[in-house]
């Protein structure tokens, strides 16, 4: 504790990204589900919709390089979860008081708790991709495109993680965390993450999908796999990530700020 | 059908995983209408005996009958003929009191009309009326343990078992729980085994008293033989002349050997044989004409009874007289 | 104590568990929203968002994407709704309220058996909401009132047999955190079943299991049930007698393992 205070910002945000990810490594159970569920969903989603690749228009030849997305973004969620009930639990076990006895700031509080969401973020990523590519999944931007891919995953992670990090802070329960956690995924399903925009019949569901910002996000991962460059797509799905990120961060901020003031 | 013993216990045995034999053979008689107060510290093996007579534990050795029916075989009957509240009440805190009672009703398959009338009756009886609507979750823990107690005698068993039912009542709620299992027994006959860490509650309610320590049975009796049979009662004595010490010792030596008294100016004696000398002591004091101050006797309590057989004070060493009272630190006592 | 005195009281007690187990349910939030909630979802994710698969040369369903869903959705939310039914077990062993239950009955069966007829009484509340967000939708119906009353038997055994796996773990864990356990197996058979189109076009090793996994049955005869084709209607009543049989079993050995423990 001695060290972390008369450490200077960039150390203090290590220090923490550091226990949170330590946290995450000494319960390896806690990552096996998250990074498990996504690719059993993967494998059985792509021989259950293989058949609708046959329909003209879509935009791939197998299911599973159209789906490779989808992993991403549960990844990215269940950062975000993992990460928003560690900030609960310090909450509630009152460690988050005892921090705010030191003369730590509120940034890099902030910005340790993301780091240990983003490095399990960032594991999932790599090995989401590493299993697409090993099943055959070619990914059509080449590898500098892998390399934009995990930048966007990443920046997806974030965007999630401060969402997490924001509904821990307001409601200071894990199960308020918990309770928020059926959201991430109605947004995920109510998406184009399983199917392109333009071939869903429902014209209520493509309006939601239109509108969902998870799409475009998805989009953007997509692009990179199946069809290339595709700087619009890359550029919403950034911006989108980059908003989110800004606006939870400046939520969290806040919610910090009262947190603290109140305990 | 009625049945000279209630409850007969014979060699019982109930081992967990990891060896702990929580009871270690048992035997034990409770009469029809008899109050039994199970006594014992944290730990002894008074609820899982509880559990195995209630067959919510089969027992590893031994035999017990319940209402004349085993334990371990006829579990169906034994259950039909008992009435239990267990040491951590089983509520549903989702449930409100009338519903529990309802609820109980069913289970225990009393007909649909007479539920609601009983369960009323009950809850009145228990004091819980006006607490009646709400859900348990909301009542307090002795409100709890009172509503626990209401469904135990919902169904009118003609055997109630009460593990530890006064831990966590008030003065008041004890009492009136006292009053509750006397009219139980006195008025309906309804036979009581009931456990206790507390001396008076057994000394007070029980007709009979089991001491169970680490397993075993180690005194049992009604409380005056217990306590005649360990201990004898004190006579104290403080003659209105200081003078008259020696010659009242003298006169009482013949009842019993001299030990420590309370008072200052006072001699004690132990009584050979029992109360039943006082008229005696009397008699010879006047006779050596001794002009009496004080005269007390001290009857042994039930923790005498304890240490005796333990060597150990089941109550607090602080309430404890003599030196020897205060016992080694038991790993599962808890500080009461 | 009477034959059919033994009978009235373990009815009883059966009666006695599902009214508990109904009445929580619609006395929180908490159990019931997610039940109804989570099927409802996936009714409206999947019916809505995937339709147009069905417009694949060789998807042979006749009445419409919207049934084709519904009738999976009937299955796993009577599957998942003795899951949850299992939790509340779990919790009550895990909290001591079974003890209860256990010095009460007569006959222990009489309490799972009460879980059991809670469940399906739950998820027919369940199936109500669905059905009718179903009709709002649209969903086409070619079956008759038979075909979907057995479709309804056919959905209740599997809430009774899922309700009574769930249980046997409850009781042999006697935990809420046997949560997962209950429900990984339970799903992983669900979604390696023709989920999203008829078995045929199912691809991969996915094929291969789901021609093996009873569920694919169920669902097809499920499906065939709405459609008014009646489908593998023996080899579905002989996988859900051969389960159900499979988990009376366990859930007997589940109540005897709580009843060692106390
Ligand atoms: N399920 C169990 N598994 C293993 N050991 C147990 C179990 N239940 C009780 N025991 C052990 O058996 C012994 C007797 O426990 P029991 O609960 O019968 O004591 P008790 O006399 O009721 O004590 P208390 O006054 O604290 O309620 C203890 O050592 C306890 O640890
Ligand atoms: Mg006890």
């Amino acid at each position: 504790m001695t060290a972390l205070t008369h450490s200077p910002m960039p150390a203090q945000v290590g220090l923490l990204a550091a226990r949170a990810i330590k946290g995450t490594l000494r319960n390896p159970a806690q990552m096996v589900f998250p990074i498990v569920f996504p690719l059993v969903l993967l494998a059985v989603n792509a021989a259950g919709l293989d058949a609708a690749t046959d329909l003209p228009g879509f935009p791939a030849d197998s299911y599973l390089d159209f789906a490779l997305a989808i992993p991403f973004m549960q990844g990215a969620l269940f950062a975000a979860l993992n990460g928003g009930q560690d900030l609960a639990r310090d909450i509630e076990g009152g460690f988050l008081d005892r921090l705010a006895m030191t003369p730590l700031s509120g940034a890099a509080l902030l910005a340790g708790q993301l780091g240990g969401a983003l490095f399990m973020g960032l594991i999932s990523a790599v090995l989401y991709l590493a299993v697409g590519v090993a099943f055959g999944v070619g990914i059509a931007a080449g590898a500098g495109g892998a390399l934009v891919l995990l930048l966007l995953s990443l920046a997806i992670s974030s965007a999630f993680a401060c969402l997490g990090t924001f509904v821990a802070l307001r409601g200071g329960t894990g199960e308020a965390v918990q309770g928020f956690f059926p959201l991430f995924f109605v947004l995920l399903f109510l998406s184009s993450a399983f199917f392109p925009r333009d071939l869903i019949e429902h014209e209520w569901f493509r309006t939601i999908a239109t509108y969902n910002p998870v799409s475009y996000m998805v989009e953007g991962i997509r692009s990179l796999v199946i069809s290339g460059w595709d700087g619009q797509a890359l550029a919403q799905a950034f911006a989108i990530a980059l908003i989110a990120i800004v606006g939870f961060l400046a939520l969290s901020a806040r919610a910090l700020r009262t947190r603290l003031v109140r305990t | 059908m009625t049945h000279e013993r209630a409850i007969d216990v014979a060699g019982l045995v109930r081992e967990f995983k990891g060896g702990v034999r929580a009871v270690d053979g048992i035997d034990l008689h409770v009469a029809a209408g008899e109050i039994y107060g199970f006594l014992g510290p944290n730990g002894a093996g008074k609820s899982t005996t509880v559990k195995v007579l209630t067959t919510l534990l089969p027992p590893s050795g031994g035999r017990a009958t319940v209402a004349g029916f085993d334990v371990a075989r006829e579990g169906a009957k034994v259950r039909a003929s008992i009435g239990v509240a267990l040491q951590d009440v089983a509520l549903d805190p989702m449930l409100t009191g009338r519903e529990h009672m309802r609820l109980q009703g069913g289970l225990q398959g009393i007909p649909r009309a007479e539920r609601a009338r009983r369960g009323a009756e009950l809850l009145d009886r228990v004091g819980l009326s006006d607490a009646a609507d709400r859900r348990s979750k909301t009542y307090s823990g002795g409100m709890k343990r009172r509503l626990d107690l209401a469904l135990a005698l919902l169904h009118n068993p003609r055997i109630l078992f009460l593990d530890e039912p006064t831990t966590g009542l008030d003065v008041q709620s004890r009492t009136a729980l006292w009053d509750e299992v006397e009219r139980l027994a006195r008025q309906e006959g309804t036979t009581v085994f009931l456990t206790t860490q507390y001396l008076e509650e057994a000394d007070v309610l029980a007709d009979r008293v089991g001491i169970i320590d680490r397993g075993t049975i180690v005194a049992e009796g009604t409380p005056a033989e217990l306590k005649a049979q360990v201990a004898k009662p004190t006579v104290e004595f403080t003659p209105r002349d200081a003078g008259q010490c020696s010659i009242a010792a003298a006169a009482l030596a013949p009842f019993g050997e001299p030990v420590a008294a309370r008072r200052d100016g006072s001699i004690a004696v132990r009584l050979e044989s029992g109360a039943d000398q006082l008229a005696d002591i009397v008699r010879a004091l006047d006779h050596a004409k001794i002009a009496v101050a004080h005269l007390a006797l001290h009857e042994p309590t039930l923790d005498d009874v304890f240490l005796a057989k333990t060597g150990r004070s089941l109550e607090g060493a602080a309430d404890g007289g003599t030196a020897e009272e205060i016992a080694p630190p038991r790993r599962d006592r808890v500080a009461a | 104590m009477t034959a059919a005195g033994t009978v009235a009281r373990t009815r009883s007690v059966a009666l006695s568990v599902a009214w508990r187990s109904v009445h929580n349910a619609f006395h929180n939030p908490a159990i019931l929203l997610p039940s109804v909630l989570f099927p409802l979802f996936f009714f409206m994710a999947f019916a809505g968002g995937l339709s147009s698969v069905q417009n694949v040369p060789e998807f042979d369903y006749r009445s419409g994407y919207t049934s084709f869903q519904f009738a999976f959705i009937c299955i796993q939310s009577a599957a998942f709704g003795g899951v949850f039914t299992g939790f509340a077990i779990a919790g009550d062993f895990e909290f001591g309220f079974a003890r209860r239950l256990l010095l009460a009955a007569p006959n222990r069966s009489g309490i799972v058996a009460g879980y059991m007829i809670g469940a399906m009484v739950r998820w027919m509340f369940v199936l109500a909401v669905v059905f009718s967000a179903a009709l709002i939708s649209g969903m086409r119906i070619d079956g008759s009132l038979g075909h979907l009353l057995a479709l309804l038997v056919l959905a209740l055994v599997v809430s009774a047999t899922s309700t009574l796996w769930a249980a046997g773990i409850a009781m042999r864990l006697r935990t809420m955190q046997a949560g997962p356990v209950m429900q990984m197996p339970i799903f992983i058979l669900l979604f390696l079943a023709p989920v999203y189109v008829p078995l045929h076009l199912v691809a991969g090793w996915v094929h291969d299991v789901a021609q093996l996994n009873p569920f694919t049955a169920l669902l097809e005869t499920a499906r065939g049930f709405i459609a008014g084709e009646p489908t593998k209607v023996a080899l579905s009543a002989v996988c859900l007698v051969a389960m159900f049989t499979l988990v009376v079993g366990w859930a007997r050995g589940g109540l005897h393992s709580a009843e060692r423990a106390g």
